[in-house]
């Protein structure tokens, strides 16, 4: 008896806390045992994965209040990721330095990030029930329209653009002397080898704050009643369209301030197709983390965001002492997209 | 059929049917909505709900055999065939293909011939002759060769008919509600192939809420009342008024429920007025109701189903596309807007408990907070001279577990997820949900549908008490009479759109199965 009650308590535990979640949690733990081992410098690694942690974090953060609408997860990210490129090319353009450089990324990228979330939220007003799909195609088709503006827009700076032609911005631009590490500089510590930028995760954790608080105010009730239930939300009287659209508008300016943090750490600014590759590997994030396509919480996002990053900087390196062979690439692609696929699988779960 | 019960989880919803029917007689079967009729003709049929739902008792004999069908198909073979209240057919097909559907006659050809005879192909001129033949053995005239999304409804409820029909080995017919969807005339045809088939001994089971089709077509008419047989006579020695009387009047407990009606005031004064409303409601539609609610009664609405009775609150609220005036304590109340009703200090407890009452996947709390905290700023904490609002998670709690006590919702804890509750539990949060609303005007619509007996007599004492206690004007929408009767002061019937008349709760059941009945079109 005593122990068929301790096994079901087991299994109700593993059950609350995701078996793939489990899984992964439990690959990544390996990994770290092994890597000294083979000869991988582990503290080098820990500290890669913290940093990475910190880069992308906010990325994955931008996925919650969409979810929590009832507008699933945003494949269109690249979106706000273009508000946030735009504001970069221009704080830097108009000639800021330093850390101010950064701010001023920021607070120029708002306004782009208001417009095209605003739009983008009308539209996805206009087709519910297929948002997911329908996010995709506007990060998509918003990449190729920014490919042709980015050469076409009348950038001057030199350090941006083409040294040949002199116009065009270039594929990546270095942030040296701009907002290079201006957030993980700050109040960084260091134990031998190990760094941690304590400015960028408090950043982070500044939004995940707000974000959090936003959601126990009466507009983020608002805004999870529509995600769980929209018919419910209109007949108490919440206006359902206004709701869905202010959370796009988060999620877009979310992912412009992520992608700044994500090029203060990285060290540059990547433009053209880069906007392209960043979606995927925050909605798997967030869905290893153990959210769904209609819940999302801060543990979340910490959780998942830090075992995606770790499986990412931790599976290559390892992997390829152990083989010595490059399987990097794949392991992540399989990771990610899997993740992705599985958790649509698992969408009848909730409540449409 | 001998001694047929089925229960589906223990609710009881058919005890002991008997009756028997002869080759070519044609029997009327009535009764109200949920009296069990079509689960009868389920079990009849051999659907699947009802293997699934733990198979049935007693026996049914065909021709003194007994059989007991697993599928539909089964049924099909011995020659029963259905028609049902939806359509089913194939709107791009021209009626033709549809009446011979998975039977078409058939051409062998040399592909045939080596790959099997999946690759045969039909036989058009055969089918031109079969169809034309089952549409001459009912006897209207229908174009085989028209689509059926062309065709006008009644058409396509005559392809159905047709298509069984078709079958050469039928030998009984069940008809749900077919004339639900026909015009006077159409129905007229109806009726008369009816009567041409049994002419041909082909034994028809005739379900309708039309009771004069009943009389006029039927040689026996059985009264079906929740889920008894009530009454087995000849069509001949009966009328509409007897029928009503026995589909509606409960035997034994009527006119001792309400006791305690209260004392109606003469010169109360009107709180909400409705005049000249439409709703777009799908299988609801209200066409033009104008009715005036006095202060602090219980007002019942009633009616058959598919009459508006639903559609009236979810218009009045908001929740579907409506038309009209409604005049709240004198002022107007725009339509199409939830947000400015509820502002208005009215709420609705919608039918719809798991689409539009209930956050399943939220906690209790949540279900019962939300609108309260949404429309009337209650449970929020005010920081920064209001600019942020948050949510009082104490005051949730306290209330939520005020409610759990009050109208005794069986839970885990106020946390518990409202989708593990119970129909009645479940009923009861949308109950407390609307009462931590405060509201001056309440709109309860089918509050004990599909909820125990238990659970209803305290869903509806809950009612009253809130009625009388806070002095809340209540409508109350239910497909059950004499739950009405219980509860309300005044009963408004709807039938066709329209309210066929306002009666005290006090009247005669026949009566009000009059007003039911009176403009079923």
């Amino acid at each position: 008896m005593e122990n068929n009650l301790a096994k079901d308590r087991l299994r109700s535990a593993i059950r609350q806390f995701g078996i793939t979640r489990l899984i992964i949690a439990g690959f990544l733990l390996a990994l770290f045992v092994i890597a000294p081992f083979v000869g991988v410098d582990l503290v080098g690694q820990i500290t890669n994965t913290i940093n990475r942690f910190s880069w992308n974090a906010i990325l994955v953060l931008a996925m919650v209040p969409m979810v929590h609408s009832g507008c699933g997860l945003n494949f269109g990210l690249p979106l706000g990721i273009i508000s946030g490129l735009l504001g970069a090319t221009l704080s830097l353009q108009f000639g800021f330095t330093g850390l101010l450089s950064f701010v001023m990324a920021i607070v120029i990228a708002t306004p782009f990030a208001l417009l095209l979330g605003g739009g983008y939220g009308w539209m996805l007003n206009k087709i519910k029930g297929g948002e997911m799909m329908v996010a995709t195609y506007v990060g998509f088709s918003s990449v190729a329209f920014m490919c042709m503006m980015w050469l076409l827009l009348p950038y001057s700076n030199p350090t941006m653009v083409w040294g040949l032609s002199g116009k065009g911005l270039r594929t990546t631009i270095s942030l040296e002397g701009y907002y290079d590490k201006a957030l993980a500089n700050l109040f960084q510590i260091n134990i031998g080898k190990l760094s941690i930028p304590v400015g960028t995760l408090a950043f982070f954790a500044l939004l995940a704050f707000l974000m959090w608080a936003f959601l126990h105010t009466k507009t983020g009730t608002a805004m999870t009643a529509v995600g769980s239930n929209p018919e419910f939300a209109k007949a108490s009287g919440i206006n359902i369209d206004r709701t869905r659209m202010l959370s796009v508008i988060m999620s877009t300016w979310l992912a412009a301030v992520g992608i700044l943090v994500y090029e203060q750490g990285f060290g540059f600014i990547q433009l053209y197709m880069a906007p392209f590759y960043m979606a995927l590997p925050a909605v798997s994030a967030i869905l290893i983390g153990g959210a769904s396509v209609n819940k999302a919480s801060i543990p979340n996002v910490i959780i998942g965001t830090f075992l995606f990053q770790g499986i990412v900087t931790m599976t290559p390196t390892v992997m390829n002492s152990m083989f010595h062979m490059d399987m990097s690439e794949v392991i992540r692609v399989i990771g990610s997209q899997g993740m992705i696929l599985y958790a649509l699988t698992r969408k009848t779960e909730g409540s449409k | 059929m001998q001694n047929i019960q089925k229960d589906f989880f223990g609710n009881q919803v058919l005890t002991d049917i008997n009756f028997t029917l002869g080759a070519g007689e044609v029997l009327g079967l009535c009764g109200e909505n949920g009296a069990g009729k079509s689960t009868l003709m389920k079990i009849l049929f051999g659907m699947d709900v009802i293997r699934e739902t733990g198979g049935y008792g007693g026996n049914v004999l065909l021709n003194g055999q007994k059989v007991a069908f697993a599928t539909p198909f089964d049924a099909l073979a011995a020659g029963i065939g259905m028609v049902h209240q939806e359509f089913s057919l194939i709107p791009g097909f021209t009626a033709k293909e549809n009446i011979l559907l998975n039977r078409e006659p058939k051409k062998h050809n040399v592909i045939s011939e080596v790959f099997g005879e999946r690759l045969n192909t039909l036989n058009y001129k055969e089918m031109d002759a079969r169809s034309a033949q089952a549409i001459e053995k009912m006897g209207v005239q229908i174009d085989a060769d028209m689509t059926i999304s062309d065709m006008p409804v009644g058409h396509k409820q005559f392809t159905e008919i047709a298509r069984e029909l078709s079958k050469d080995q039928l030998k009984l017919l069940i008809l749900d509600e077919p004339t639900a969807v026909l015009t006077e005339k159409e129905a007229e045809a109806l009726l008369q192939s009816i009567r041409g088939m049994s002419a041909r001994g082909i034994a028809v089971i005739f379900i309708t809420h039309r009771l004069h089709e009943i009389l006029s077509v039927c040689s026996k008419v059985i009264v079906m009342r929740d889920g008894c047989v009530v009454r087995d006579v000849p069509a001949g020695k009966t009328s509409v008024q007897d029928i009503t009387k026995w589909m509606v009047g409960r035997s034994v407990q009527t006119g001792a429920a309400h006791a305690e009606t209260a004392v109606q005031e003469k010169n109360a004064k009107t709180i909400l007025s409705i005049r000249n409303l439409w709703v777009d409601m799908p299988g609801e539609t209200v066409r033009n109701v104008s009715l005036d609610i006095c202060e602090g009664e219980i007002l019942g609405i009633g009616g058959l189903a598919g009459q508006g009775k639903l559609g009236i609150p979810n218009g009045v609220m908001g929740l579907y596309e409506a038309g009209g005036t409604v005049e709240f304590e004198g002022k107007e109340i725009p339509l199409n807007s939830p947000r400015k009703c509820l502002d208005a200090s009215l709420a609705f407890v919608s039918e719809d408990r798991r689409g539009v009452g209930l956050l399943l996947d939220e906690s209790l709390e949540w279900n019962v907070a939300f609108p309260a905290m949404q429309i009337k700023e209650k449970f929020l904490k005010k920081y920064l001279g209001g600019i942020v609002k948050w949510r009082d998670e104490k005051a949730i709690h306290a209330v939520t577990t005020k409610y759990i006590d009050e109208l005794m919702i069986k839970c885990t804890s106020s946390k518990q997820k409202a989708k593990e509750l119970s129909g009645g539990n479940q009923q009861k949060v949308c109950l407390a949900k609307a009462f931590a609303l405060e509201p001056k005007f309440l709109f309860v619509s089918e509050p004990t549908r599909g909820i125990d007996v238990g659970a209803k007599a305290l869903v509806l004492d809950a009612l009253k008490k809130f009625n009388r206690e806070s002095g809340v004007t209540v409508v109350m929408i239910s497909s059950e009479l004499e739950e009405l009767r219980q509860t309300c002061d005044r009963i408004a019937i709807v039938s066709g759109g329209k309210i066929a008349g306002i009666l005290p709760a006090s009247e005669s059941s026949e009566e009000f199965g009059m007003l039911m009945v009176s403009q079923v079109k």
